[in-house]
């Protein structure tokens, strides 16, 4: 059993924060498509002269979209669920292993901390991430969002991709 | 479904595409894919052409839109055929929202899926309408040529206009083998890219 702190961490991971993380990493663009925990970041993703929210609207846009942002010299990140993770893996897949751009993701992990949860967007997302050889961290706890910083700077450093999954609740 | 041979109504894709070749400027950027990924490098060899092959179908609209916001003093022209366009037309709600307003979209409409054999599109059996899809999401500029000396006539005028730009150029299937050619290594085609995108910072042109 999780103590109320440690549970949905991306629920109480308030826009604020989300917001000062990404401008302490200097990121240019969040390329977003909302769930129902980081659609509750919108009002501060939006509203700010850091860096510019992308609305795309299904995820397979989002990871060419962050090549072409990557190839112009910007500094882009993603930010979905994991069902979106793999309605866009053809995207994602071209992108990663084909371009090999160093693009940077935060991946809602529906299900995560529903320990009976047998959905199957929860089974198949770490053995996704291995099959395509990409560099992931898991955030499950409120006090872990340094755990992002370190994952992001050792990505960039290293010009390879990156996926932060960050642990939810029921989708 | 009867689908319509409308052929005799539709440019040669090369001739289209030779059009845009003959008034493309240093600066302005050239994203293809698909059919167009084998054609282009036939009519242009230069530091700002993108050949996006491999791809994601329907990714080239939305890596063109990124080059886009993170060049915003450049031109980009991203040429998408059709069925690589119904993979995403969400796209192009998002490059609306998006705000930017130096990027072109030139469709090149035959109605096949070209490259696997020349199968009817389903918007080709339905006559769906892309004119009137970019009207409706937004497009400041939007137009559609079935005839290349029209095309030919209007295209630097239509450049000059308010973006983003959705240009429909109808075409027929391809003439030439080119689908055969092979691609230039897509590591070296994007080190050259980051090269010129990197390169230069002359004044804003058709934004």
């Amino acid at each position: 059993m999780h103590d109320a702190s440690a549970i949905f961490p991306s629920e109480i991971f308030h826009g604020a924060e989300i917001l000062q993380l990404l401008i302490g990493l200097g990121i240019s663009h969040v390329i977003w498509i909302p769930d129902s925990t980081t659609g509750q970041w919108e009002a501060e993703l939006a509203d700010n002269d850091s860096f510019q929210l992308l609305r795309v609207c299904r995820e397979g846009e989002a990871w060419p979209l962050a090549a072409g942002l990557l190839l112009g010299g910007q500094t882009p990140i993603v930010i979905m669920q994991s069902t979106g993770l793999f309605e866009s893996g053809d995207a994602l897949r071209n992108v990663l292993l084909d371009l090999r751009l160093p693009v940077f993701a935060i991946v809602g992990a529906r299900n995560w901390l529903t320990e009976a949860s047998t959905d199957s967007a929860k089974a198949f997302l770490v053995p996704v991430l291995q099959a395509w050889n990409i560099d992931f961290c898991i955030v499950e706890t409120r006090d872990a969002q340094q755990e992002i910083v370190t994952c992001y700077e050792r990505t960039r450093r290293e010009q390879r991709p990156g996926i932060v999954l960050l642990a939810e609740g029921r989708g | 479904m009867q689908v319509n041979d409308d052929s005799d109504s539709r440019m040669p894709v090369e001739a289209a595409l030779q059009v845009l070749a003959d008034l493309r400027s240093e600066r302005e950027v050239v994203v293809t894919n698909q059919g167009s990924a084998r054609l282009w490098p036939r009519l242009s060899q230069h530091a700002g052409d993108f050949n996006y092959n491999p791809s994601t179908m329907g990714g080239a609209i939305p890596l063109a839109l990124g080059i886009a916001l993170a060049c915003p003093t450049r031109h980009v022209i991203v040429l998408s055929g059709d069925g690589s366009l119904l993979m995403n037309l969400g796209c192009l709600v998002s490059v609306l929202d998006s705000r930017a307003t130096n990027l072109s979209i030139l469709l090149l409409d035959n109605g096949l899926y070209e490259v696997t054999g020349g199968q009817a599109t389903a918007a080709r059996r339905t006559g769906t309408d892309f004119v009137g899809i970019a009207r409706s999401v937004g497009f400041p500029t939007v137009e559609q040529f079935c005839d290349v000396r029209n095309w030919q006539a209007q295209a630097a005028e239509i450049f000059g206009r308010p973006g983003p730009r959705f240009v429909s150029l109808r075409v027929a299937p391809l003439a030439t083998d080119c689908l055969t050619d092979a691609s230039q290594p897509i590591a070296e085609q994007l080190q050259r890219l980051t090269a010129f995108l990197s390169s230069g910072s002359d004044p804003v042109f058709r934004s």
